[in-house]
């Protein structure tokens, strides 16, 4: 119950949003999101509520890193964790990359984000 | 959809030359952080340093990723009270426990069923006829109640990040049969306690960067100040990991206290404020018992007076004291949990460890949980990367 998962907000109702995780559909809690959300936007679920709005620049990133648990060893205790959070409240597809999430378009996470968390840290390598 | 190669040879890296997306996994850079960390312990005055991390997230990737074995000698990374279902005292686990028995229906997360009280687990009740439900979110406590006649308690554990969404569902007047017995738990008062022990003897924290989306890295910053110690605020991908430790043993190195982020991309110092009213509307922190470490002032979060009517404790009137008292405990002799947790043991020093105690039948709380050090150890082949 760690890590949270991201998913796509499909509508709101009130403290209440249907989110799209890889294909399963689940009801997710706003009451602990840290800004509006509205549908479109992608949020980290902990435990069925929301307790962050991904930044748009951050989604791509978020979701191949994701991805990479899910279908990576499955044996893999991360991924456990990762599917029994998605799976909880639904069912997870068996091959999850096949399920459609609106946004994902290939499209490689930034490459300088790393140098740039090792340059904002000092470190010189 | 992108693909994401792994390629066994580097312990589950992507392979230099593979379409890599994910570059808080590149090879190349982790090995250059890697020397330059060999060059840091190099300087380090007084080798071992010794870095506790307070995430079972954190320790399954150290674990995956093969992140000890990138560490110099004179650097050590240590797990300490880094998982909630751990931590929670077996006098919280009797509660919830002489609750199941007595009629009331007990709900709760999955990893506590199996985790030991003095003498039964909640598994153990239910086992006996207690009604014992598993939830996923404190929102299905809700729906439970709703559709229940009788009392139901939902026995709420976890760090700030499940202690926030509790705080919601009672903000939000949920069902009058529906109660609360918190053994949440506040992370930053039990980090000073550790810090003070002198048989652990750290010299810095990598705190978790999940938690620390709802708390903000600036929390830390009395705790640096007042141990004279650097925490660095790390992700869980390798190269987040890497510099996270990293940046410590330069500033260990240094002589520096204070407070770095080394997961802007989630974590801002000021953290997720309306989880954090919420959670502090709800709850207040007080003295309390942490499994096998301590007992710590302030670190354990209780339902202020305003909202004690949805507080199982007031509303059952449990005496706790009694409770646990029909058994003696193995526990209390032969498990060393508590150590593992305080830093003071690895799951390696425990007779018990990979024998009488498995993940399948565990006696140590730390052998329940995924995110438990013993059964991570435990999955990733008994002493992974040593």
């Amino acid at each position: 119950m760690c890590l949270g998962v991201p998913g796509e907000v499909k509508s709101v109702d009130g403290l209440r949003a249907t989110v799209d995780f890889w294909g399963v559909k689940k009801e997710v809690r706003l009451d602990t999101v840290d800004a509006p959300v509205e549908p479109g936007d992608y949020i980290l679920n902990h435990v069925g509520f929301a307790i962050r709005r991904i930044p748009d620049d951050e989604i791509d990133e978020t979701l191949a890193l994701y991805e990479s648990f899910v279908d990576g060893d499955p044996d893999d205790m991360l991924r456990e964790d990762v599917v029994d959070e998605i799976e909880a409240g639904g069912s997870v597809p068996a091959n999850a990359a096949d399920g459609a999430l609106a946004g994902d378009d290939d499209e490689p996470a930034d490459a300088d984000d790393a140098e740039d968390l090792l340059e904002e840290l000092g470190i010189d390598v | 959809m992108s693909e994401t190669p792994f390629d066994e040879a580097t312990g589950g890296l992507p392979s230099a030359d593979g379409h890599n997306d994910l570059e808080f996994r590149d090879p190349e850079k982790a090995r250059a952080i890697a020397d330059t960390l060999e060059r840091l312990g190099e300087e380090l005055e007084d080798p071992p340093a010794t870095i506790m991390h307070v995430c079972g997230s954190h320790e399954q990737s150290i674990a995956k990723f093969g992140i000890r074995s990138m560490l110099p000698d004179a650097v050590r990374l240590i797990m300490g009270p880094g998982c909630p279902v751990c931590i929670t005292d077996m006098p919280e686990v009797d509660e919830a426990v002489a609750l199941a028995e007595d009629g009331v229906t007990v709900a709760t997360y999955g990893d506590m069923l199996k985790v030991p009280g003095t003498t039964r687990s909640l598994d153990d009740a239910r086992a006996a006829g207690a009604d014992v439900r598993i939830v996923y979110s404190a929102a299905d406590v809700v729906e439970i109640a709703e559709e229940e006649d009788g009392e139901v308690v939902f026995f709420a554990t976890g760090f700030e990040t499940t202690a926030a969404p509790t705080a919601a569902v009672v903000l939000s007047e949920p069902p009058a049969n529906l109660s609360i017995l918190s053994a949440h738990k506040y992370v930053p008062p039990a980090m000073e306690i550790v810090a003070e022990l002198p048989d652990t003897d750290i010299q810095g924290y990598l705190a978790a960067g999940n938690a620390a989306i709802i708390t903000g890295s600036g929390i830390f910053e009395d705790l640096a100040e007042r141990h004279e110690l650097p925490v660095v605020v790390g992700g869980f991908e390798p190269l987040d990991i890497l510099a996270g430790v990293t940046k410590l043993v330069e500033m260990i190195r240094d002589g520096e206290a204070g407070v770095e982020n080394a997961y802007p991309r989630c974590v801002t110092r000021e953290g997720n404020e309306p989880a954090q009213e919420q959670l502090w509307d709800v709850f207040e922190a007080v003295g309390g018992q942490w499994r096998g470490i301590a007992e710590i002032p302030g670190a354990n979060l209780v339902l202020r007076e305003e909202y004690a009517e949805y507080d199982a404790r007031e509303r059952f009137d449990i005496d706790a004291d009694s409770l646990g008292a029909d058994g003696a405990s193995r526990l209390a002799d032969d498990c060393i949990c508590g150590d593992i947790m305080s830093g003071t043991a690895e799951p390696t020093d425990c007779e018990m460890f990979g024998k009488e105690c498995t993940p399948d039948n565990p006696v140590g709380a730390c052998m329940v949980s995924s995110e438990g050090t013993c059964k991570i150890w435990h999955e990733y082949g008994g002493r992974p990367n040593l």
